[in-house]
C-alpha cells in the first residue's frame, strides 16, 4: 500500500528547513535522498562488522564479505542478470562507463565507429571522445528532434558493419526522455555491435531487466536510487566481461603474482582492484530492498501523477516553456524556462524559498546548444514528493517571475 | 570617495531592508540599471570562468584610476557585479589590491561568497583584483 505520509517519515532530511522554510527537494535527478533503512545499514556496518573483505580469516571479515556479496546478489536479482559475477561494483556510473571505454581501447581499430546519442550527459560523451582519440575510431551521433527525442531513422542510417559499440542513456537526465532502448539494442545487434545503456536516470523510476533487454552492458549509480554516493554498478554479459582487459591493477584483481607474470582473478574480481567501497555496496543493497518494498509500479504511477499535475500547473504560468517530449514519453523531470529570464536567477530565488532545483546545462551542453539556451531550470520528482510541494514550486516560480521581470 | 566609504554607504543602504526579498529586489534593480558595457568588450577574453551565468568585465585606466564596466546574462549576477563595480571603479590599482571585501558579509550576501557557489562572486572579485595587479605593474 502506497502511503505518502509513511514514506516521507522514512526520510529524515525531508523535515529540515532551508532559509527558515520547509525544504522542498526537487533535485532528485542529481541525487536522491536517503531513507532511514539505508542510513541504518551504514551505521550497522561501521558499528558491527567493519572489516576488509575477501581476505581475512577472522569473523568480522567473513561477515563483511558475506554482506557485500549478498548486496551483489541483490543487485543481480534486481536487474535480472544471469550471474552474480556479471555485476561489477564500481564507484558509480561514470567509472562504469570508463571501465568499458578502457576495455574497448584494445578491441577497436582505426575507422571503427562508436554511436552515441545527442541526449547524452557529458560523462557519456567525453570517455568515447578520448577512446576515439586513442584508437582512431570515429564517433557518430544520433540526432534529436525538437521534442527532445532521438531520430530513429537517422540511427538506422548510422548503423553499419563498422559500428562496434552503441552507447545511449535509458532516460535523459536533462529532459527525462525515455529512449527506445529495446529497438536500439536490437538494431545494433543486427550489425554485430555491442550496446552499453546508461541507466543512471532510469533506475530510480523503472526496474530494468537486462536479459529481456539483451543489453551487453548496463550501468547505474546508487546515489540516484536512495543509496549512498560513491558506489554504482556495471552489468556486463559474461562473454563481454571476459573479453575486456582489467581496468586497474591492484590487490583483489589478481590470481597469482610473480615478477615475471600476473594472472588475473576471475569475474567479477578482475575488475575490482583494491579495497572497494564495502559499506557503500552493502548500503546499495539496502537501497534496492527499500525501493522494491515501495514497488516500482507504485513509484511509476505516483510519479506520473505528480508529473501531470506539475506540468499542468506550471504551464498555466505565462511565458513558461517546458522542454522535452510529451508526458507519456518521459519520467518525472520538468526542464523549463521563463521567457526572457536566466534560469540561474530563478534557481536563486527558489533556493531562498527553500526549494531545491537544478539550474544550468545539466552536463548536457549539446542539448542546450540545440535549443539555443544557456540552460534550464530542472525540477525532478521522486516518489516522496507531494502535490503540496508542487504547489509551493509553482508559487515560487510565480514569485521569481514577478521579482525578475 | 574612498573604497571604505563606499562600502560603508552600501552597508547602510542594505541595513534598511527587512528581509531577503527586499535585498534581492534591490540587487535586481541594481542589475537593471548597471550602465551597459560596450558590446565590443563582451569577448571570451573578458569572460569570467566558473560562473553558471556569463559575466564579462572590462577594465581601462585613466589618470592612474581604473574604470570597470561589466555585464551578465543573469540579472542577480548583474546586481552583484554592479555592487562590486560601485566599490572598485575610479580607484587606484593599489587601493583595489589592498581592499578587503568583508562588506559582502555585512550586506547579507555571504552565501554568494562560497568559492564553490556557481555564481562565482569569488571569481569576480579575483578578476577585478587581477586587473588592479596588472595595472599596478604597468605603473611600476
Amino acid at each position: 500500500m502506497f502511503n505518502i505520509d509513511n514514506i516521507r517519515k522514512d526520510f529524515p532530511i525531508l523535515s529540515r528547513k532551508v532559509h527558515g522554510k520547509p525544504l522542498v527537494y526537487l533535485d532528485n535527478g542529481a541525487t536522491s535522498q536517503t531513507p532511514i533503512q539505508v542510513i541504518d545499514a551504514i551505521v550497522d556496518y561501521y558499528s558491527n562488522y567493519n572489516a576488509n573483505i575477501h581476505r581475512g580469516v577472522h569473523t568480522l571479515s567473513q561477515e563483511a564479505t558475506d554482506k557485500y556479496e549478498e548486496a551483489r546478489h541483490k543487485i543481480q536479482h534486481h536487474f535480472n542478470a544471469k550471474h552474480a559475477h556479471e555485476i561489477i561494483m564500481t564507484s558509480g556510473t561514470t567509472e562504469s562507463i570508463n571501465l568499458v571505454a578502457h576495455g574497448f581501447a584494445s578491441l577497436l581499430k582505426k575507422d571503427d565507429e562508436i554511436i552515441v546519442s545527442a541526449l547524452e550527459h557529458h560523462s557519456n560523451i567525453v570517455p568515447w571522445q578520448m577512446l576515439c582519440e586513442k584508437t582512431g575510431a570515429i564517433l557518430r551521433v544520433i540526432p534529436m528532434n525538437d521534442s527532445g527525442e532521438l531520430v530513429m531513422s537517422a540511427y538506422d542510417n548510422l548503423l553499419s558493419d563498422k559500428t562496434k559499440l552503441v552507447f545511449v542513456n535509458h532516460i535523459s537526465n536533462a529532459l527525462g526522455t525515455i529512449n527506445p532502448i529495446e529497438k536500439i539494442i536490437k538494431k545494433a545487434h543486427q550489425v554485430g555491435a555491442a550496446v552499453l545503456i546508461d541507466g543512471a536516470q532510469a533506475c530510480p523510476h523503472v526496474k530494468p531487466d537486462v536479459q529481456a533487454l539483451d543489453a551487453d552492458f548496463y550501468v547505474a549509480s546508487a546515489h540516484k536510487m536512495c543509496g549512498p554516493t560513491g558506489v554504482g554498478m556495471l552489468y556486463g554479459k559474461e562473454s563481454w566481461l571476459n573479453k575486456l582487459p582489467p581496468y586497474q591493477g591492484g590487490g583483489e584483481m589478481i590470481a597469482e603474482v610473480t615478477f615475471e607474470k600476473t594472472t588475473y582473478a576471475d569475474l567479477p574480481h578482475k575488475f575490482e582492484a583494491g579495497t572497494p567501497n564495502i559499506c557503500g555496496g552493502i548500503a546499495f543493497g539496502a537501497a534496492i530492498d527499500y525501493l522494491n518494498s515501495i514497488g516500482f509500479d507504485n513509484i511509476a504511477s505516483y510519479e506520473h501523477e505528480l508529473l501531470e499535475y506539475a506540468s499542468k500547473k506550471l504551464l498555466e504560468i505565462e511565458g513558461l516553456k517546458i522542454y522535452g517530449p510529451k508526458l507519456s514519453h518521459k519520467t518525472s523531470v520538468i526542464s523549463f524556462n521563463l521567457e526572457g529570464i536566466h534560469p540561474y536567477d530563478v534557481g536563486t530565488i527558489l533556493d531562498k524559498l527553500g526549494i531545491a532545483v537544478r539550474t544550468g546545462h545539466h552536463c548536457a551542453q549539446p542539448i542546450m546548444a540545440y535549443f539555443k539556451i544557456p540552460g534550464t531550470i530542472r525540477a525532478s520528482f521522486a516518489f516522496y514528493n507531494t502535490k503540496e510541494e508542487v504547489d509551493i514550486l509553482v508559487e515560487g516560480v510565480k514569485k521569481a517571475k514577478m521579482m525578475l521581470s | 570617495m574612498n573604497i571604505q566609504d563606499i562600502q560603508n554607504e552600501i552597508i547602510e543602504e542594505f541595513a534598511m531592508f527587512d528581509d531577503w526579498e527586499e535585498r534581492y529586489q534591490y540587487m535586481i534593480d541594481l542589475g537593471k540599471t548597471l550602465p551597459k558595457i560596450d558590446e565590443q568588450f563582451k569577448t571570451d577574453d573578458n569572460l569570467i570562468r566558473g560562473c553558471q551565468s556569463k559575466v564579462w568585465v572590462h577594465a581601462s585606466m585613466d589618470n592612474n584610476k581604473i574604470d570597470f564596466t561589466a555585464d551578465s546574462d543573469a540579472i542577480i549576477t548583474k546586481g552583484v557585479i554592479a555592487i562590486l563595480i560601485r566599490v572598485f571603479t575610479n580607484q587606484t590599482p593599489k587601493d583595489i589590491m589592498e581592499a578587503d571585501t568583508d562588506f559582502i558579509d555585512e550586506i547579507g550576501l555571504k552565501e554568494h561568497l562560497s568559492p564553490t557557489r556557481a555564481n562565482g562572486l569569488v571569481s569576480m572579485i579575483k578578476q577585478l583584483k587581477l586587473y588592479a595587479i596588472a595595472y599596478q605593474t604597468q605603473l611600476n
